[in-house]
Parts: C-alpha cells; structure tokens; sequence
C-alpha cells in the first residue's frame, strides 16, 4: 500500500526538486498510515541511492537499466507500474516537469487513475482527495478532487521546503520486463546544456524587457544572474525580436516559473507575463515607469534607469557577498 | 499521410479570470475565447505545411466541445485544415477528453496526432501523452523541430537540462512548442473557404471521468510594494536578505 515516488537524477546526482517530491510522498505516506518507496531508474551509486532516507522513504526500488539513463516515457511507465503492483501502491507521485509530464499520464491511463497534474499541496483528505494546482496559468487555482481508487499526483516543484531527517532507507534492486514499444523512440543526439542554472529549476531568475533596449546591454542582465547565481529569463518581445532564445520567454505562452526570487527589468507586467511568474514567492521591479501595471504585483520597486540600478545592484550583491 | 490536430478553445490571453457561485465555477460572461496558442501557432500550422509541401494529404482538426466552440474551429479551418470535427460534449477532466479524441481517432487511423504542449486554461499538459497510450503510440513532448520523411518524424525536443534530437515511427503523438512554426493570420480566401468546409458533429464514446474539480480560489492580493531608491540599492539587498530571506 506504500506511496510510490519516482525520482529522477542527473548522471547519478539526485535532483533537488526529486528530494522534494520523495519528502512529499513521504508526508502524504504518514497521512495515509502507510509508508513511501522511491522508485530510481538507471545507473546511480547505491550511495547515493540511500541519502533518499533523509527524505523519510523506508525503501528504495532500483532498476539499473542503463537504457533508462535516457528519457523512455513507456519504459518509465512500465517501471512504475511494475513497482506499484509490487509494493500495492494506490497512491503514485513524479513531478511536474518534462519527465513526470510525459510519464504520469501514461500510467493515469494504465491504471485508470485520476491524476493532478502540478499540485501545489497536500491532498485534504476530509474532502474526498483534494489537490489544489494553478489553472489559467496562475491567474487563478483549483481544488481538483480525484475519484478513482488510484491517484497520481504530479507535484509543482518549489512547493515546500527541504528538510532533512536522519533515516536511511533499505535498497532493493527491482527487475521489470520491458516491452518492444518501450523504447520506440530513437534518441538520436543529446545536447544537454552545462555550467547555467536552468530557469525552470531556478531558485533565483533575472529576467529583461522591452526596457533593455536591445540585446546588447543583455551583459548586465547575465552580471547580476552571476553573482545572484541566478537564471535568466525575458519577456515575449524580447524572445519574439530575437535578443533572447525562445527558452527564456517566462509568460503565458511561454514558460511558468515559481522562483524564490523574480527581479523583472524594464518589464512593464502585461497581464499575459504576469500569469508566468506570479507564483514567484517575491518579486522586485525595476522600472523607469512608475505606473508600470508589474508594481502592482511587486514585492519591492525601483523607478529609474535599468541599466544604472543594474549596475548598482550588482556592485551591491557583490558587497553584500563579500561581507556575508 | 494524414494528421490530426488537437485545438482546446480557451480564453484569450488577456482574460480577467473570475469567479461566481460561490467560487465553484468560473465566470465566462463576455470572455473572448480563442484556439489554444501552442494548438494553433505550433501544432496546427506545423500540419498545415507539412501539407503545403505535399508530405500531408489530409489535415483534420479535432476539439471537445458544444456548439459555442464552431467560432473557434472555424478558424483553425480559416487557416487551412480541411475539415473539422466537434465531439460535442462537455468534457470534465483530460482522461475523458483523451478517451474521446482517441475513440474518433481510432476510426480513422491517423499517421501523426499534433497538439500544444498544454493548454493555457487547465494548464496540465496531459492529453495529449493520453491519447497516445489510448492508442498504443509513441509521445514526444515540448517538441521544437519537426519534420517528416516516409513513415518516421524526426523531433527536436527538448528535455530536462537540454534538447536532444529523436526518430521516431508513425502513429505517433507529439506536443509543440515555440520553434516548430510561425504563428500565420487567415486571409480573406482562408475565411471564406472555411464556412463551407465540413465540420463534422460527433457524439461522444461513453467514458467516465476520474476527476472533478470542486472549488476555485483567487491568488492572495500582494500586501503592497515597497518602493526602494534607485541611489540605495544596498538597502534593496538588504532586505532581500534580511526580510524577505530570498539571498
């Protein structure tokens, strides 16, 4: 009956954001009275394997298939379920990025399970089993209540903070039968982008407007994501002229980030940008105009030169830096 | 070779989300509704010149929906589909519409099912990896790239920490995103055209939905900003650090 988690790892490292999602699991376990299993696809040190203990699993299940060291969504799919009918779970978590998307309904369709997909909280189980998740891009929420005997949840990554324990979790190596389809798709050439922090990921995100003039003063943007150790990221006029690649644009139609941190320079907050970035725990704008729509949303405000605060706040962080 | 677009009508961009009955549903009173951007700018317009460089012989639009949708079908087919069909019911959760989209699909026997990477209302991405177990097919999400040659599709896409580059065989589904194509307006001809091609009504296969949602909830209002001089931003670091614990 255990909760069953999968989590995922970067060559070997375990993901942040899965840490997050295995101690999700792992209160939703305690909830429920029963206890989480993680599941890990793939070629992982078991050293690594057990710090998922800290996270409050009692038992991890591997498949060290190195096939699985690239993303097979029906091979995943066929994993997890073979783990769930092992363990008997009825309640099944990933998370909501590229892998949990192209996995979870999957399985929701095996299975026949309701799924959420980007929770935002624990289920209330005095309701039903109630997620709350975003809808309309953040402009509103919804409380979605699953029905099936199975639930699948899709969890929102920088939903709740970390905490370690001191548990240590017992390693199973599992074994699963993989079908011919599960590996249909052909990868051809992987280009996996190193040494920038990934704007999805990113716990600190530095994003530019209109109000930048033009991709040449973009240098100040990456000064301040530097010493912030931040991501950057742009408005769609900046990605639609072509400063920025399409991969930055945070918006409606663009990517949705949740970040600790959201600085926006010389972006005035359109109503469709505002729908990307408003679950951003604070946000700081930076604005020559003070009626600018975006300090309505804002935490903190600044009106003046974009590229003079620019400097000055990255001379600041720098300071701050050194005397920390 | 045929292809099916999946479009989802959704409000336009600029939609004021609001609420009534007790905040148990959403109010759509004087809401502009529009395709899906990914479904439209990405999905359909991939279709549509796969089409015009004679690789696609049909390319059929698919949405869930009641008779209020037609403005927005009617669109797609302005754009250049060539023809349409309405599964005319209310959906309530992606399992459901999955289900039915994969039901139709399966008396037709498409080659390649495009949607967008998910839909800017419910925002859960999943119907489209649905219909692709529903009907034993492979998935490709987030894709940037496509083209076509015989049976297979070769997909740029990308994936947590990067892009990779895959082959693909038909059936196969995949989700779109910026850099598969560029957004097109219909012209007059495509307008015209599109008020006699067929949109076929379909009632739906039966099947049950696994979710429903209870309530709704408007974000918190923000407390207020605090403006900071642009002479001081020491203090703008400071209080990153100190009061909103953020650095």
């Amino acid at each position: 009956m255990s909760v069953l988690v999968l989590v995922e790892h970067t060559d070997g490292n375990i993901k942040k954001k899965s840490f997050e999602a295995v101690q999700y699991a792992a209160e939703i376990a305690k909830k429920t009275n029963t206890t989480a299993t993680a599941l890990v696809l793939g070629t992982i040190a078991d050293s690594e394997l057990e710090n998922l203990g800290t996270y409050g699993v009692q038992k991890v299940l591997h498949v060290a298939d190195k096939k699985l060291d690239e993303l097979h969504a029906r091979a995943y799919a066929s994993a997890l379920i073979a783990a769930a009918q092992k363990e008997g779970s009825k309640i099944i978590i990933a998370l909501h990025d590229i892998n949990g998307k192209a996995v979870a309904p999957r399985v929701a369709v095996k299975l026949k399970a309701g799924l959420v997909s980007g929770a935002l909280s624990y289920p209330d189980l005095d309701k039903g089993f109630v997620l709350k998740k975003a809808v309309f891009s953040g402009k509103a929420f919804a409380f979605v209540n699953i029905t099936s005997d199975v639930k699948i949840i899709t969890l929102m990554a920088n939903s709740f903070p970390l905490v370690a324990g001191s548990g240590k979790a017992a390693i199973e190596k599992l074994d699963v039968t993989f079908g011919d389809k599960d590996f249909g798709v052909k990868v051809k050439s992987v280009d996996k982008v190193t040494g920038e922090v990934s704007l999805a990921d990113a716990e600190l995100v530095v994003s530019g407007g209109r109000g930048m003039k033009g991709p040449e003063n973009w240098g100040l943007i990456e000064d301040l994501a530097k010493e912030l150790g931040a991501a950057t990221a742009c408005s769609r006029p900046v990605a639609d002229a072509g400063w920025r690649p399409h991969h930055e644009h945070v918006g409606q139609t663009g990517g949705t980030i949740r970040p600790n941190l959201y600085i926006a320079v010389g972006i005035s907050g359109a109503i469709q940008h505002l729908a990307g970035v408003n679950g951003s725990k604070v946000i700081v704008v930076i604005n020559k105009d003070p009626e600018a729509p975006f300090f309505k949303a804002a935490n903190y405000g600044v009106v003046g030169d974009a590229m003079e605060i620019l400097l000055k706040l990255t001379e600041a962080v720098k300071k701050f830096k050194q005397h920390k | 070779m045929k292809i099916l677009v999946c479009i989802s009508q959704v409000p336009d961009t600029s939609t004021k989300i609001m609420l009534k009955d007790n905040d148990t549903a959403v109010n759509t009173q004087g809401t502009t509704y529009i395709i899906n951007p990914y479904d439209e700018w990405y999905a359909l317009i991939r279709a549509l010149e796969l089409k015009e460089s004679g690789v696609a012989t049909d390319v059929h639009l698919i949405t869930v929906g009641k008779a209020d949708t037609e403005p927005v079908i009617r669109k797609g087919l302005a754009l250049g589909g060539d023809q349409a069909i309405r599964i005319d019911a209310d959906s309530v959760d992606p399992y459901q519409t999955a289900n039915y989209i994969a039901d139709y699909a399966k008396t037709v026997g498409y080659d390649l099912l495009l949607c967008g990477k998910e839909s800017i209302d419910y925002n859960n991405g999943s119907v489209g990896v649905m219909i692709a177990e529903l009907l034993d097919a492979d998935y490709i999400g987030f894709a940037t790239n496509i083209q076509v040659e015989g049976t297979t599709a070769t997909v740029k896409r990308e994936i947590e920490g990067g892009e990779e580059t895959d082959v693909v065989n038909f059936p196969v589904v995949i989700a779109c995103q910026k850099g598969v194509a560029e957004a097109r307006i219909p012209n007059m001809r495509g307008i015209m055209a599109a008020r006699t091609k067929p949109l076929n009504v379909v009632t739906p296969t039966s099947s049950a939905a696994v979710t429903t949602i209870l309530s709704y909830e408007m974000p918190p209002a923000k407390a207020g900003v605090k403006m900071v001089s642009p002479d001081n931003m020491d203090e703008l670091v400071e209080l990153l650090h100190s009061e909103a614990k953020v650095i």
